[in-house]
């Protein structure tokens, strides 16, 4: 326990300290890690990129992990509202997309992607109607069991096929203009690979550096997206919402059409998110969307600090980046995540990088029991 | 100074006719009629379980009444929802607070103020004409409140880490930003002492000077007599006074029912 007050105190002040920059300074910040991160993949430094797997497909995956836990956020995290059964709009995304591209119809992806996500954002108004009349409990119940049928459908529906699976769903469209080569380690020092090159942009088989790139475009497009809804009407009767309901409805707030609205927001960047895999994998079947992966991407929003959009991100690296990395150890894999996961409940339940009020709730209730120990001490001492 | 007020008629904000409300046999409200001149402060006294809370439930949308109808500015706002007959100008406080505890001070007023607001997801999200000026007014209602409270000094304090006074006055704050003609106040006092009620009365007196109509339940006598120009009183369920303080303080059904028993007051 006597650790975690000095993180706090060093995410807090990093986040201050951030935010004191004059504007400039903090666009130039931002612009600089974006650059560092889409050059990740071809930077291949050294520790970081995982030895024996690809490190593009390996950031490609966490930049889905990334869109999901900031979809599914936005559902618990802002709205409060316990979904366990995510993985099935993210099912609905990659099927809809697998459908539209294959044998069925034939279309292109840029037609089909939008296809995919008005399909889960559908799917998921179809759900909330219903469900999100029930509270707590039971919503989750729910949730956990639309994800499941959404998986059963899949396995027993011979036009889905079934448990073996679609094929040859349709890739990105691309062009290669220009070849860029990637560093490499070998002798020590970074030097430029001119054998070892990531073309600009084509969406391939082997190279799936590109896959990346895209991937984290949408992030960093549905991050700028979740900060101007959250600073608005809409995200404040979110949270309205989740802190009381009554009294949000009491206050205005039709907090039915909201809650509503979140599910439906939250469907849109699942449904984006199973798309983009979907299309990427370019085979899918029904093993891709097991409970397992609703558990992971609520994992990734709860280990990272459900309602800040950096924190499930950092989650959502964690959960996606770290098995891959150390791969080595795969057989304790599930038993690090539990044994990793017990440590985050004892010493940061609320998550490794919380919403900042959570993190001011904390420090006053800390700065309350210091003056109450005190107090008590110098009534001691004067006993 | 209470008695100044009563002669202005005014027009009716508010008018409960004949609400009957039942919970299964428990019969809570029995035909209780009353009504709310524009301007004023109503008293709604009685003794506990007398349905004070139920009535003001059933005005702001909670209860659907078994019969009877309440009538808001013209038009019968029975079986409406919670959130409509917000937007249409009812706004209350709760006997127990119930604020946005992880929110803070501001955002609390900015949510009730954004009862006067329709901004959806895409004016949020193409930062819409609408959307800018739905905030501006936001900020600007809520700092105005804010500040008619005395709260302005640190708005971006978590409403969970005001004080007990603060929290009350924040929620009668974020009632007021919801731009309400009626403001129902149910026990805002409940918990002050002496000298914080005889405070808090005076600033619903202010309230009501800002033009808004108060419906106030409270649970001290003295302090009822002292800021209301009506008072209606209930028992079980029942009306079974109306009028202004004095005749209510001589009221001998009132003395039976309520005065002569209660042991706040005859201490």
């Amino acid at each position: 326990m006597s650790k975690t007050p000095a993180v706090k105190k060093l995410t807090g002040s990093l986040g201050e300290r951030v935010a004191s920059l004059p504007k400039p300074v903090k666009i130039g910040l931002w612009v600089a890690f974006a650059v560092l991160a889409y050059a990740l993949p071809l930077l291949e430094p050294p520790f970081i990129s995982p030895p024996g797997t690809d490190f593009g497909g390996v950031l490609f995956t966490v930049t889905i992990y990334c869109l999901v836990a900031l979809g599914l956020n936005i559902v618990v995290g802002y709205a409060g509202l316990l979904d366990l059964g995510y993985v099935g709009f993210y099912a609905v995304g990659a099927y809809t997309a697998a459908i539209l591209t294959t044998f069925h119809a034939n279309w292109p992806l840029l037609l089909a992607l939008p296809m995919a996500v008005l399909a889960s954002t559908i799917s998921g108004v179809l759900l909330g109607w219903p469900t999100l009349r029930v509270r707590g409990d039971y919503l989750a119940i729910v949730t956990l069991g639309f994800g499941e049928i959404i998986r059963l459908v899949a396995v027993n529906t011979e036009w889905l096929g079934a448990s073996k699976g679609i094929n040859d769903i349709a890739r990105p469209p691309g062009k290669a203009l220009f070849e860029i080569p990637h560093l490499n380690w070998e002798s020590g020092v970074p030097l430029l690979d001119f054998n070892d090159t990531t073309k600009f942009i084509e969406f391939g088989v082997l190279d799936q550096i590109p896959y990346y790139w895209m991937g984290l475009t949408v992030v960093i497009l549905v991050l700028f997206a979740d900060r101007l809804i959250k600073d608005s009407r809409v995200g404040r009767a979110w949270e309205a919402t989740r802190e009381d309901e009554d009294a949000a409805e009491l206050m205005g707030v039709p907090t039915f059409r909201f809650k509503l609205l979140a599910f439906a927001t939250g469907a849109f960047i699942g449904g984006l998110a199973g798309a983009l895999y979907a299309s990427r994998q370019s085979f899918i079947n029904p093993l891709s969307f097991l409970l397992l992966f609703s558990i992971m991407f609520l994992a990734a929003v709860v280990i990272g600090g459900q309602g800040n959009r950096w924190g499930v991100l950092v989650g959502a690296v964690v959960v996606a980046y770290l098995p891959e990395r150390f791969r080595e150890f795969t057989d304790f894999r599930v038993l690090v995540f539990g044994a990793a996961l017990m440590a985050l409940a004892i010493f940061r339940p609320e998550g490794l990088l919380p919403p900042r009020r959570t993190v001011r709730a904390k420090q006053s209730e800390a700065e309350i029991e210091a003056l109450e120990e005190g107090a008590e001490g110098e009534e001691t001492s004067r006993v | 100074m209470s008695d100044d007020t009563t002669q202005s008629p005014g027009r009716r904000v508010l008018e409960i006719k004949d609400l009957t409300l039942k919970f299964g046999g428990l019969t809570a409200l029995d035909e209780v009629t009353f009504h709310i001149n524009e301007g004023e402060i109503l008293g709604l006294i009685g003794p506990n379980g007398a349905g004070k809370t139920t009535c003001f439930n059933a005005v702001t949308g909670i209860y659907a009444p078994t019969s009877g109808d309440i009538v808001f500015e013209g038009s019968s706002i029975a079986g409406r929802k919670r959130y409509q007959i917000a937007r249409l100008g009812i706004a209350r406080t709760f006997q127990n607070i119930r604020l946005f505890k992880s929110m803070t001070a501001l955002e609390n007023v900015l949510v009730g103020a954004d009862a006067q607001h329709s901004t959806g997801m895409a004016s949020a999200l193409f930062r819409l004409p609408k959307h800018r000026r739905e905030e501006r007014h936001g900020h600007d209602r809520a700092m105005e409140v804010l500040k008619f409270m005395g709260l302005h000094r640190n708005p971006d304090e978590l409403a969970a880490n005001l004080s007990y006074g603060d929290q009350r006055r924040l929620e009668i704050a974020r009632a007021m930003a919801t731009g309400p003609k009626l403001i129902c106040l149910d026990e805002p006092a409940a918990g002050f002492n002496p000298a914080e009620k005889v405070q808090l009365m005076e600033l619903i007196k202010r309230v009501r000077d800002e033009g808004y109509t108060v419906l106030l339940i409270e649970h001290d006598m003295k302090l009822v007599m002292g800021v209301t120009d009506r008072i209606v009183v209930l028992e079980f369920g029942r009306k079974i006074a109306e009028g202004k303080p004095s005749e209510i303080r001589d009221n001998p059904a009132v003395i039976a029912a309520y005065l002569g028993v209660d042991e706040e007051d005859a201490s």
